[in-house]
């Protein structure tokens, strides 16, 4: 299994060529870079360099697994548009993974906590995890005011932005982005396992904002 | 022109509201598939980006299939199909960024999978380039009048790839625009075109006249938006004086304003470039009365008029390949891996590096 990783959904473009290890995975190479504006041009150069790196060719690649959000739209399909048609050309598949899954997997955490990513107009994606492999609930998108934490501390980009609301010392909200890293190891893991993997559409959580025309205006005073 | 010497192009365009995908060889069209997302638009009474960009990704996939093969081939096959495709061509703009950024981003992976070049190139060029798909290779010069939603420009093409220049443009509303207002005005249907297009053919085009915006102002742009605003005043000024307003007429009289400025200015801008070929493309290029009035006021200034068939004048996937294998055809380098959408691509650049 040679598998090719990448996550577009949050601020972060992340990049990564992972195998089987035994019953784990091992990554072969990896690359993430944080500029919310420009997944569309880092990504394929990205994966261009990643698998240089690694020492394979797309052509060996066996599987793909992309972040399937929910995360920021318009870079959410960036990965989502880009793991869809390198499948398709390659002939391998596509499986998905919750972003805040990889976002919890690179916590490497073994207690219970809240996963948090930035979900704009002042709310956030959120979950929660019994540890880094485990997510004990649905992914929810709530004003940070509105997330029930219990008390548990709350990981990611979407904790770091409203650590008043959280009230939590900034160190506590590491790691703040998924890593491909990560987000393979999930997909190999899980795919050894014999276990399923969500597919590789995108979880938006919110419907599309439009609003239904009035009236026309008039235009005699 | 389909020898096997010209490079087998595959075209993505997602600028708007269609998910286009077409495989052209130079001039030969080989296939033009189309997903639109039109009637998740309609009841918003325009296009919303947000829904357009869902659309999109869900059918860019499917439209690639079908378009390479059908959609009955097995994945094996639709990977073997692909292996044969020289170029990918996408659109770079001008367009909604996020819609843009799914058929970009799709292209980029094609291209790197599939080790071909990338060539990102200007919508409203890809206009005026589908026109050889069916008339064969462009005459040098021409003129192109683009007409659709969301643009309404004439362009001087001295060549597809490399000498495309703006001579005037719309300064407000885009014509397509101001169908689909008007027709909101008089309570047809989204898109505006062809329902105003039909109402007219029943209306006395002698009942009401509406301003010609930005007529005889000696420049080539265009307005359109005066015109609507005398649409809405005719129909209030009705409601208030309580005569119900008579949609066919106020849809020839209407047209009838769009059509002229339209057709007069293209005309113009032959005449006085010296230019005897005049291409006139984008979704009202489907008009009736458009191509009816271009057809008799070309004939009289004796320029050659070319109109696609509607099918190819509204957005499409092979209209980007044909432009793809132009700019392939004329050397030009492809565009970069890091590519970035331009919403505003400007059209004196056929191609986005």
């Amino acid at each position: 299994m040679l598998l090719l990783a990448f996550d577009t959904a949050t601020p972060a473009v992340t990049i990564a060529v992972c195998e089987l290890d035994g019953d784990g995975a091992r990554v072969r190479a990896e690359t993430s870079s944080v500029d919310a504006r420009r997944h569309g041009e880092l990504l394929t150069p990205g994966i261009r360099e990643v698998t240089r790196e690694a020492g394979v060719t797309l052509a060996e690649l066996t599987h793909i697994a992309v972040g399937i959000g929910p995360g920021p739209y318009t870079g959410l399909r960036v990965g989502l548009a880009t793991g869809h048609a390198l499948a398709e050309a390659l002939d391998v598949p596509c499986h998905g993974v919750a972003t805040l899954d990889a976002l919890a997997f690179a916590s490497r955490r073994d207690a219970p906590f809240i996963a948090a990513s930035d979900a704009r107009r002042k709310e956030v994606f959120w979950a929660r995890y019994e540890d880094a492999r485990t997510r004990t609930g649905e992914i929810a998108v709530d004003r940070p005011a509105d997330v029930v934490t219990s008390g548990l501390p709350v990981i990611g980009h979407g904790a770091a932005m409203y650590g008043d609301v959280f009230g939590q010392p900034p160190e506590a909200d590491e790691p703040l982005y998924p890593t491909a890293a990560a987000l393979g190891e999930v997909a190999v893991r899980r795919l050894a396992e014999g276990r399923e993997l969500p597919d590789a559409r995108p979880v938006y959580l919110r419907r599309p904002d439009a609003a239904l025309p009035g009236a026309p205006k008039k235009v005699r005073q | 022109m389909s020898s096997d010497e010209h490079p087998l192009v595959l075209g993505i365009e997602t600028s708007c509201d269609e998910t286009g995908v077409g495989l052209v060889r130079g001039c030969g069209l080989l296939s033009d598939e189309v997903a639109s997302s039109v009637d998740e638009h309609a009841r918003f009474g325009g296009v919303v980006p947000e829904v357009a960009s869902r659309a999109h990704l869900e059918a860019m996939t499917p439209t690639v299939r079908r378009a390479v093969g059908g959609p009955d081939l097995i994945p094996d096959d639709v990977a073997k199909r692909l292996r044969d495709v020289d170029a990918i061509a996408v659109t770079a703009g001008p367009g909604l960024a996020g819609a843009l950024l799914v058929g970009i981003s799709a292209a980029k992976a094609y291209a790197l999978a599939l080790d071909v070049p990338l060539y990102g190139v200007n919508h409203l060029v890809g206009h005026v380039a589908v026109d050889q798909l069916e008339h064969g290779p462009l005459p040098k010069p021409c003129v192109a009048l683009l007409v659709s939603g969301g643009h309404t420009s004439l362009l001087y093409v001295g060549d597809l790839a490399t000498d495309v220049r703006l001579l005037g443009d719309t300064v407000d509303d885009a014509a397509g625009e101001a169908y689909d207002k008007v027709a909101r005005l008089l309570g047809l249907g989204y898109p505006g075109g062809p329902p105003i297009d039909r109402a007219a053919r029943e209306g006395d085009p002698t009942a009401i006249h509406f301003p010609r915006g930005k007529w005889g102002d000696g420049s080539l742009d265009f307005s359109f938006s005066g015109l609507k605003t005398a649409v809405a005043r005719w129909v209030e000024d009705g409601q208030r004086d309580g005569r119900a307003p008579s949609v066919p007429d106020i849809a020839v009289a209407f047209q009838e304003s769009v059509v002229d400025v339209l057709t007069r200015k293209a005309v113009d801008a032959c005449v006085s470039h010296g230019v005897g070929h005049l291409v006139i493309s984008g979704g009202v290029a489907a008009n009736s009365r458009l191509r009816e009035l271009a057809g008799q006021r070309c004939e009289a200034a004796g320029v050659e008029l070319r109109v696609p068939s509607p099918r190819l004048c509204t957005d499409n996937g092979a209209m980007i390949a044909a432009l793809g294998a132009e700019v392939a055809a004329a050397g030009l380098p492809p565009s970069p891996l890091d590519l970035a959408a331009d919403t505003s691509l400007p059209v004196e650049r056929p191609l986005a590096t």
